[in-house]
């Protein structure tokens, strides 16, 4: 279990993470979602310890991660594929990080094969491509085979083939009652692998939900309407007390109400239509609404204590290593 | 390369007795906890070392630059010129040279790991990051003492056996010290790369410091209020201390102050080292 509580970096002026406070719980795969720049990358270096917090704590099974004696036993992190040097081996870096943790050199082999690098183990990692890095780094974390599992925007740059591996790998380690965090700023990628979210965005924590209850809040289902007499079909729908929303084009997008029950209205009051569709906003575009939101809600607060200009100030903080 | 992903311990994800109470169970690794000492860094950082061409090379180099043109002088001076001075002293002068690689090798041991990013790997297997830095200081000690006393020692046999009953000044403590000197050289050049964090900015610092003092007394010996420092400094740069170390200095002058200063220096720097690892982000 990874617990954050009031996380906050401060570089300078600007806030990277501000105030964040979350539980990732064993079991489920949990999302860390946000845009780029939002904070996620800094978050995980604090759980790591790499980072400083200037405010708050991360406990890692109840302590921080500085205390853990053997810290790969207990977390498992990708954060950056390229966090090695190029000039050894897969298996001399595989191999110095289980000293270092006293884990036998056995698990060095397992792990390498379970990512499937056992034939380029003895190949310097320089000449590794993306994909063979992703996999480094994937046996990296599994060395210890830790109780939690962190990975930086894992799929990032692979093929499809590879993306799939990482999903179903992510997947099994979860079922096996493992924690498992994994950032990503595709919401489509979360769709597929997350049972539980953590959104942030401008390094506030903007949702901690279950992927289902997100689904259900976020993602706006509404019906499409096409018809040559507008402006009395949208009385009609008013009327019906319905919310109907220009969309440009002539399209109404109805929410609140079902196709059929438009449909049946219409025919009532004998207006042509010439589409009637039932519409789902796809999760992507619940997710930049949601992080849009933490935009405008931050530009008007930096604005009415009179900060214009540096309306998205916290932004350029979070790459900031 | 597609592998399937074939958790390795399927067996052991069976539901834990927390399952059947409803909470979700936690993972248990089937692999032996233990914990975890400097030895277990001192070992991680030797693999490290050895397994980095980079190593092979600046001692590969050092190596070959001490034994090559020690055998050279050795081969070029006669019996008689070793009548107040140690067999070692051909050593001298590929270690002006070989210095150089001990230092780089140094800094790299720390700065290639930020360079490259690999320090975020290893200070999230290891968070106590003194206990990271400690274990490089101790590997990359131990290696340039024993490769260097090796060198020296190797040039001293060599010396001894091609001027058989020249003189009888015993050089078993030029080995120590000439090895020590060098050796703290490249673990200044380690704290100055674990502060600097950036291999070109550490080795260049580090040649600044053994080389400045070197040349500076040249000026400062022309202006009389400057010339007391540039007294100093002729007598503690670092080729000097090298030389004082072989006995061609001044009579009974065998480098062990300089040795000192250097001990001193090196352990400020380690100090700063240690004090800034903790504090900074990485």
């Amino acid at each position: 279990m990874i617990e954050v509580e009031g996380l906050t970096k401060r570089y300078g002026e600007k806030v990277a993470v501000n105030g964040l406070t979350f539980t990732v719980r064993p079991g489920v795969v949990t999302g860390f979602l946000g845009p780029n720049g939002s904070g996620k990358s800094t978050t995980m270096r604090m759980v790591l310890g790499l980072d400083r917090p200037s405010a708050g704590a991360v406990r890692i099974d109840g302590l921080p991660y500085g205390r853990l004696q053997d810290p790969l036993r207990h977390v498992g992190a990708l954060l950056d594929a390229k966090a090695l040097h190029g000039g050894r081996s897969a298996f001399h870096h595989l191999l110095a990080l289980a000293q270092s943790n006293g884990i036998p050199r056995s698990r060095v082999d397992e792990v390498l094969d379970t990512v499937g690098l056992t034939a380029v183990a003895r190949k310097k990692a320089r000449g590794f491509s993306l994909g063979m890095g992703q996999r480094l780094g994937i046996a990296g974390a599994l060395l210890g085979d830790p109780r939690i599992l962190m990975f930086d925007e894992p799929v990032n740059g692979l093929d499809p083939e590879g993306i799939h591996w990482i999903r179903t790998l992510m997947k099994s380690l979860a079922a096996q009652g493992r924690t498992v965090f994994v950032s990503s700023h595709l919401m489509s990628e979360m769709a597929l692998t997350a049972d539980h979210l953590v959104v942030i965005g401008q390094g506030r924590l903007l949702a901690d939900t279950s992927m289902a209850d997100f689904i259900r809040h976020n993602a706006r289902s509404y019906v499409r309407v096409r018809s040559p007499q507008r402006e009395q079909l949208l009385d009609v729908l008013r009327a019906a007390g319905t919310v109907p929303v220009e969309a440009g084009g002539g399209v109404l997008e109805v929410d609140g109400a079902a196709a059929e029950r438009i449909g049946e209205l219409a025919a009532r009051h004998g207006i042509v239509l010439h589409e009637l569709s039932p519409r789902q906003a796809s999760l992507e575009e619940a997710f930049m609404r949601l992080t849009a939101e933490s935009v405008e809600y931050h530009a008007r607060a930096e604005t009415s204590s009179g900060g214009w200009g540096d309306a998205g100030g916290g932004r350029g903080g979070g790459k900031v290593t | 390369m597609t592998t399937p992903p074939s958790p390795p311990q399927q067996p052991y994800a069976a539901p834990g007795p927390q399952a059947a109470s409803g909470t979700p169970y936690t993972y248990t690794s089937p692999i032996p906890v233990v914990r975890t000492h400097l030895g277990h860094a001192l070992a991680s950082e030797w693999t490290k070392i050895k397994s980095v061409r980079s190593t092979m090379w600046t001692l590969g180099v050092f190596l070959g630059l001490v034994i090559g043109i020690g055998f050279l002088v050795a081969a070029q001076t006669g019996d008689q010129e070793y009548g107040d001075v140690p067999y070692t002293l051909p050593a001298f002068f590929g270690l002006i040279l070989g210095q150089i690689c001990l230092i780089t090798l140094g800094v790299l041991v720390v700065s290639s790991e930020y360079g490259t990013g690999m320090i975020r790997t290893t200070f999230t297997a290891s968070p106590q990051r003194h206990r990271v830095l400690t274990a490089k200081l101790l590997v990359f000690f131990a290696v340039a003492f024993v490769v260097s006393a090796l060198a020296i020692a190797l040039v001293g046999l060599f010396t001894e056996a091609t001027h058989s009953g020249a003189g009888g000044v015993a050089w078993g403590g030029t080995v120590v010290k000439g090895a020590l000197y060098v050796s703290l050289l490249g673990v200044l050049a380690l704290a100055v790369g674990s502060m600097l964090r950036h291999s070109a900015g550490a080795i260049t610092a580090m040649l600044g410091l053994v080389l400045v003092p070197a040349i500076m007394p040249a000026f400062l010996l022309l202006s009389q209020s400057l010339r007391p420092v540039g007294e100093k400094m002729l007598d503690y740069n670092a080729p000097n201390a090298l030389a004082k170390i072989f006995h061609m200095g001044e009579a009974n002058e065998t480098g062990t102050a300089q040795l000192v200063l250097l001990a001193v220096v090196t352990a400020a720097a380690i100090a700063g080292a240690f004090a800034l690892l903790e504090r900074r982000d990485v």
